[in-house]
C-alpha cells in the first residue's frame, strides 16, 4: 500500500546570463531560482496495482519515483510506503522494493552479469535456497542462461535492460519501481519486457509503478495512468478518461511522386517537404478529424491526385496528449 | 559484515581485468625507483655523512614506496565512484539496504589493493636481486615485518577514510577536478611520496609527523627500512589508530548531512 499526500519539493538552481563578465560575477554572488519539482503530488496505491505514471520531461516523474524509494526528501507533505516512510526508515524500506532506472545501470560494467548478481545477494542478505530459485525463475523467464556470463559491456541494451530488471528482482519486493525501463530498446524486446512485467504482477502480486513516454507501455499494462505535469498532479484515472480530454486527431504521414496533391475540407497541413525535385517526390505531414472526414476518405481523395508511395497513420503522442492537457489546464 | 566482503570481493574482480594497466605500472614504478636512488646516491656521495637514514634505509625506503605506491595514494582511479556521484547513478546505491558510506569505503580500499597486488608487487620479485647498493634489503626480524604490516593495513585505512571525505565533498561541488589537485600535493608531500619525512628538518618533522598524512605512507614504511624502532613505532600506530577513528567518525558525520541534502538531476 503506497499513500502519498500532499508532496512538495523544490529545488535551488544557480542562474546566469551567458557571458565572460556575467561568468565572473557569478564567482562572487550568485543567483539562485527555486524550482518547484512537486507541488501538492496526491495518491494512492493498493497492493497489487500497475499503475503508469507519465508526463513530459521535467514534469517531476522522477522526482516522485526517488522519493517513494526513499532517495531524496520531500520539503513537506506525507508518503508511508507498507507502514514506514521512505526517507526516514530508508534501509528497511529499500528491502522491499526493487528499482530500475532505465537510463542508468545497476550492474558493473567490465564484468559478468552473474557477479553483480552475487553482490546484491548479499547486499540484501537473500537466502541461499531462494536466491537460487528466484534467479533460476529469472533466468528462465527473462532468457539471460546464454548471457549470465558475459561481461555487461558486451551486451545489447535489451540484453543489459532484462539483466537489470533481473536484477531488481532478485530479493523478491513487494513493490517494483520502474523507471522508463523500455527506453531506446527496439520492438520485440519492449513486448518481452511488457510481457514479463504484466506476469510478475499476475504471478507474484508485485505491485508495479511505471514511467514511460511509451503509451503503449501503458495500454499494454495498465488500466490506471497518473498524469503529472509541471510538478501539479494532474488527471488521476484510467486510459479511456484521458483519452476524453484529447481531441481524437489522427495523423497521416504520406510519401508521393508526382503531382503536390491539393488539400481539400477536413484536413491540415503540419508539414511539408521535396525530397526530389526532378522525380518529383516528396512528402506530407496531415492531420484530420475523423469525426468530419474518415481516414479511408482521406487517403482515396489523396490517391486520385497523386502517386502515393507510403502511408502511415498515427495517433497523437504521450507528449502531444499532455500537451492538449497544459492547455486544457491552462499550465 | 559479510557483505562488505562481497563489495570488496568484487572490486577484486573487477580490478583484475586490467592488464596492460599493470604491466605499464610494472614498469613506471621500477624507472622511477631507480631514478630517484640514483639521485639519492649522488647526494650521500657530494653530503658530509650526517643524514638521517643510512644510504641502504633510504633504498629500502624508496623501493617499498614504489611498490606500495598505488596503495597509499589518496588520489587514484576510483573512477567508479566519481562517476556515481557526478552522472547520478548514486541513485542506485541509494535503494541497497547498505550503509553507503561502508560500501564506498570497502571499495576504495579493494580498488588500492587490486592495482597493488598485479602491479607493484611483481617489483618484489626483481628489487631484492639488484646488483651492489641499489639492492633492497628486507628486515632481519620476522617482528618487524609483522608490525610493517599491521601498520600498512592501518595506513590503508586512514587513505580510505580520506578519500572519503573527498568523495563526499563531490556532494557540495560541481567538478573533482579542483579538490584532486590540492588534495594530491598536500597528501603526496607530507606523507613521504617525495621524500622520506626523515629528512624534514628536525621541529618540521615533529609536526608533520603527528598530521594524518604521515599516517598515510611514511610510518609503515619507516618501521620497514627500520629508522623508526621500539617504543617510536608504538606511537606512530597509536598516531594512525587516533586518525583512522577521526577520519571514519567525520566521514560518517559528513555522509549522513550530504544525503539529506542530495539531488539527483535528469531521467
Amino acid at each position: 500500500m503506497i499513500e502519498c499526500e500532499g508532496l512538495s519539493k523544490t529545488y535551488r538552481v544557480a542562474r546566469r546570463e551567458a557571458g565572460f563578465g556575467n561568468a565572473v560575477k557569478a564567482l562572487f554572488s550568485r543567483e539562485y531560482e527555486t524550482i518547484q519539482a512537486l507541488r501538492d503530488v496526491s495518491f494512492s496505491v493498493r497492493d497489487g496495482e500497475i499503475v503508469g505514471y507519465i508526463g513530459p520531461n521535467g514534469a517531476g516523474k522522477s522526482t516522485t519515483i526517488k522519493t517513494m524509494c526513499g532517495i531524496l526528501t520531500p520539503d513537506s507533505g506525507k508518503c508511508v510506503i507498507n507502514g514506514r516512510v521512505p526517507w526516514r526508515d530508508r534501509k528497511k524500506h529499500v528491502r522491499e522494493i526493487g528499482v530500475v532506472f532505465g537510463q542508468r545501470s545497476q550492474l558493473w560494467w567490465d564484468i559478468p552479469v552473474a557477479e553483480s548478481f552475487r553482490l546484491l545477494r548479499d547486499m540484501y542478505k537473500v537466502e541461499p535456497a531462494v536466491y537460487r530459485r528466484n534467479l533460476e525463475e529469472l533466468t528462465e523467464l527473462l532468457g539471460l542462461r546464454e548471457i549470465l556470463k558475459t561481461p555487461v559491456r558486451n551486451l545489447s541494451l535489451g540484453q543489459r535492460m532484462r539483466c537489470e530488471i533481473a536484477a531488481s528482482l532478485l530479493h523478491d519486493p513487494r513493490i517494483l519501481f520502474l523507471d522508463e525501463p523500455t527506453i531506446g530498446l527496439d520492438a520485440v524486446s519492449k513486448l518481452n519486457v511488457r510481457r514479463f512485467v504484466k506476469k510478475r504482477n499476475k504471478e507474484h502480486g508485485t505491485t508495479v509503478i511505471l514511467t514511460t513516454h511509451d503509451m503503449q507501455d501503458i495500454e499494454a499494462l495498465t488500466g490506471r495512468i497518473l498524469l503529472i505535469g509541471k510538478g501539479r498532479l494532474l488527471l488521476d484515472g484510467n486510459l479511456e478518461e484521458l483519452k476524453k480530454h484529447i481531441s481524437p486527431k489522427k495523423t497521416l504521414h504520406i510519401k508521393y511522386q508526382g503531382k503536390t496533391p491539393r488539400l481539400f475540407e477536413g484536413i491540415v497541413l503540419l508539414e511539408e517537404k521535396m525530397d526530389d525535385t526532378e522525380a518529383m517526390e516528396g512528402q506530407m505531414k496531415l492531420s484530420l478529424d475523423p469525426g468530419g472526414l474518415s481516414v479511408s476518405a482521406a487517403i482515396e481523395a489523396l490517391a486520385e491526385q497523386t502517386n502515393l508511395l507510403d502511408v502511415s497513420v498515427t495517433d497523437i503522442t504521450a507528449e502531444e496528449m499532455v500537451a492538449a492537457l497544459y492547455k486544457e489546464y491552462e499550465i | 559484515m559479510r557483505v562488505y566482503g562481497s563489495i570488496f570481493r568484487i572490486r577484486l574482480i573487477n580490478g583484475l581485468q586490467y592488464r596492460s594497466v599493470a604491466l605499464g605500472e610494472v614498469l613506471m614504478r621500477f624507472f622511477w625507483g631507480l631514478m630517484e636512488i640514483l639521485a639519492y646516491a649522488a647526494l650521500f656521495r657530494t653530503g658530509q655523512g650526517n643524514f638521517s637514514m643510512t644510504f641502504s634505509q633510504t633504498v629500502s625506503y624508496v623501493w617499498m614506496q614504489q611498490v606500495l605506491f598505488v596503495l597509499f595514494r589518496v588520489v587514484v582511479g576510483d573512477g567508479d565512484i566519481y562517476s556515481t556521484i557526478e552522472e547520478g547513478s548514486i541513485a542506485y546505491e541509494l535503494v541497497r539496504p547498505v550503509s553507503l558510506y561502508g560500501r564506498w569505503f570497502f571499495q576504495s580500499a579493494a580498488g588500492r589493493v587490486v592495482p597493488t597486488v598485479l602491479g607493484s608487487l611483481p617489483l618484489l620479485l626483481i628489487v631484492p636481486f639488484l646488483p651492489g647498493s641499489c639492492r633492497m634489503i628486507f628486515p632481519s626480524q620476522a617482528g618487524r615485518i609483522l608490525l610493517f604490516v599491521v601498520s600498512c593495513v592501518l595506513a590503508l585505512g586512514v587513505v580510505a577514510a580520506f578519500a572519503m571525505l573527498m568523495y563526499i565533498s563531490l556532494f557540495y561541488l560541481t567538478s573533482q577536478r579542483g579538490i584532486k589537485i590540492i588534495v594530491t600535493a598536500v597528501t603526496h608531500f607530507f606523507s613521504g611520496g617525495m621524500i622520506p619525512l626523515r629528512f624534514f628538518p628536525d621541529r618540521a618533522r615533529a609536526v608533520v609527523q603527528c598530521l594524518p598524512f604521515a599516517s598515510m605512507r611514511d610510518m609503515p614504511l619507516q618501521i620497514w627500512c627500520g629508522t623508526m624502532t621500539g617504543p617510536e613505532v608504538f606511537w606512530g600506530m597509536m598516531i594512525q589508530i587516533f586518525w583512522l577513528a577521526v577520519l571514519l567518525l567525520a566521514g560518517y558525520a559528513a555522509m549522513e548531512h550530504a544525503l539529506k541534502r542530495v539531488v539527483v538531476q535528469g531521467g
